[in-house]
């Protein structure tokens, strides 16, 4: 019982990254039907930034920079790489617009820093040893199972994202303007809706979110390199199917079901070693097979 | 003083220019009907004024060029446009759909409206909590029109409304038109397929064919006219 409880914690942890990159991967397809594609990448250049950030301020400083930085960053890709593409009326134009930005962003910070495995600073509770300059992240024990403090401050953070992003889309003129753009996007322009600065403000939020989930999941490892992002944005996007794509909340549930079925397989499933792997891609099958729209997402029913 | 004025409006999709060379007025408190055939541009028509396709030419809407202007800035002007299938937010409610017409508002009485809507269609302050695309036709058009309503247009554009909805409906839908025309002073500028109904509470119309006006007068000589009666009205 102890075993499973434990493995339940440690799938929340990795649920809740999941949750999170799948979380921004909706905010984009929800206000302009992309998927994209250069998400997990977006995040990693903005870690790389947070990282180096931290040498000279505190790593949580660090953190808000690369937010601030992802935030605009976002907006200005949708702006100067997306829109162009979108006009000429062809979404697979955009999907390889992001395929390319999934290349090039992750080349990017290789270039720039150097292809060596980085160490990021943990902005949570951790004992330093010698000559170590990250530390070990501290455990609260909770009877025989062992809670990370990386698992603490990433449900504390996928809570505050989700309490804010229901704030902005819920009770803001702002968000009814973007949930506007989703539903119909020709009638939000004759309600007088900028409908660009909504699509700008979708990439905005999603890669800031990105920014804020990639330190962690970078801080929560060892080390990180180029590759930090890659598991995690399959895992995500498995994460959104399961969820439905439309979903904010569909995401977050489909994160955390993703990250516990993965932490139990890889406990119990023991003969065939590495199977975890293969969750991602038989989950998308499964949802696609039994409910396309995804466990929470919209069948849009319409009269005419 | 007419309240908007095409003088020579050119437009059209990409390469294919679908108006010739539109001359067309409708003035303040007057309600314009706009006939014609499929593909003569009535819709066109629609999307020029309400800066959804480009156009070349003058549109003057009280006295300010609305030509080439982007359609939220058309829509601050004071132009209301309800497009062909409604132009519902789906997913939205159907309070939500008639907040959003009052996004670019920023004085107080929104609510007060919202509640004026409510009172003159119970159906929608029945509904306002459930998802907009869930109602009938004839609820949605009621709905779209109450949207266009919520930003204190002066011109409400309205394309085809009686597409799709049952006679009865289209009744009801028509002689509150004409109730808010006569009531609020409001111009409408409404593209039918129905001429008679449309014609019943106009003061004018146009008759398109091709891109151009091929007749236009007042309502009751169109539908007088025997000519345009069998040409282009078909009764």
């Amino acid at each position: 019982m102890t075993l499973f409880l434990q493995q339940l914690v440690n799938g929340i942890g990795n649920g809740v990254v999941y949750g999170a990159v799948a979380l921004a991967l909706v905010l984009i397809y929800r206000t302009t039907g992309v998927l994209n594609f250069a998400q997990g990448e977006m995040a990693l250049f903005t870690t790389y930034l947070a990282w180096k950030f931290a040498r000279s301020v505190p790593v949580a400083a660090a953190i808000a920079l690369a937010f601030v930085i992802g935030f605009v960053g976002g907006a200005i890709i949708e702006r100067v790489l997306i829109r162009p593409v979108e006009e000429a009326r062809s979404p697979l134009n955009v999907v390889i617009v992001t395929l390319g930005l999934f290349l090039g962003i992750n080349a990017l910070p290789q270039l720039i820093f150097g292809t060596d495995s980085q160490q990021m600073p943990k902005p949570w509770p951790s004992d330093a040893a010698p000559g170590d300059v990250v530390g070990t992240t501290r455990a609260v024990k909770v009877g025989a199972v062992s809670v990370s403090w990386a698992v603490i401050a990433l449900a504390l953070m996928m809570v505050a994202v989700c309490a804010l992003l229901w704030l902005l889309f819920q009770k803001t003129r702002l968000g009814l303007a973007l949930r506007a753009v989703a539903s119909n996007p020709e009638s939000s322009r004759l309600v007088g809706i900028n409908a660009g600065l909504t699509l700008m403000l979708g990439w905005a939020l999603s890669a800031g979110l990105g920014a804020i989930v990639g330190p962690l999941v970078a801080a929560r490892s060892t080390g990180f390199d180029a590759s930090l992002m890659q598991g995690v944005l399959v895992f995500a996007f498995s994460a959104a199917a399961l969820g439905g794509f439309d979903s904010v909340l569909g995401a977050v549930v489909g994160g955390l079901v993703v990250g516990i079925a993965e932490a139990l397989t890889t406990q119990y499933v023991d003969p065939l070693n590495g199977i975890e792997v293969l969750l991602p891609l038989l989950l998308i099958l499964g949802v696609l097979l039994i409910r396309p729209n995804g466990l929470f997402g919209r069948r849009t029913v319409e009269r005419v | 003083m007419s309240l908007l004025e095409l003088r020579g409006v050119t437009a059209g999709y990409g390469p294919v220019q679908v108006l010739h060379g539109l001359d067309l007025e409708v003035g303040d408190g007057e309600v314009v009907v706009v006939l014609g055939a499929n593909g003569a541009g009535k819709t066109t028509t629609l999307r020029a004024i309400s800066g959804m396709i480009p156009a070349r030419g003058e549109i003057v809407f009280d006295g300010v060029r609305l030509d080439g202007r982007r359609p939220e800035a058309v829509a601050k002007a004071g132009i209301a446009h309800v497009p062909q299938g409604r132009g519902t937010f789906s997913e939205l409610t159907v309070e939500e759909n008639l907040r959003l017409g009052a996004i670019t508002r920023r004085d107080g009485e929104v609510d007060a409206d919202l509640r004026r809507w409510y009172d003159a269609m119970p159906r929608l302050g029945e509904r306002r909590t459930q998802a907009a695309g869930s109602m009938s036709g004839g609820e949605q058009q009621m709905l779209a029109i109450a949207r266009a309503m919520m930003s204190r247009p002066r011109l409400l554009l309205l394309d085809e409304p009686s597409l799709g909805l049952a006679p009865l409906v289209t009744r009801e839908l028509f002689e509150r038109l004409r109730d808010l025309n006569r009531a609020e002073g409001l111009s409408v500028l409404v593209v039918e397929q129905n001429a008679n109904l449309a014609l019943g509470i106009g003061h004018r119309g146009y008759v398109l064919e091709a891109g151009r006006i091929a007749v236009s007068g007042d309502a009751g000589s169109l539908i007088g006219n025997e000519d345009v009666r069998k040409a282009y009205l078909g009764f």
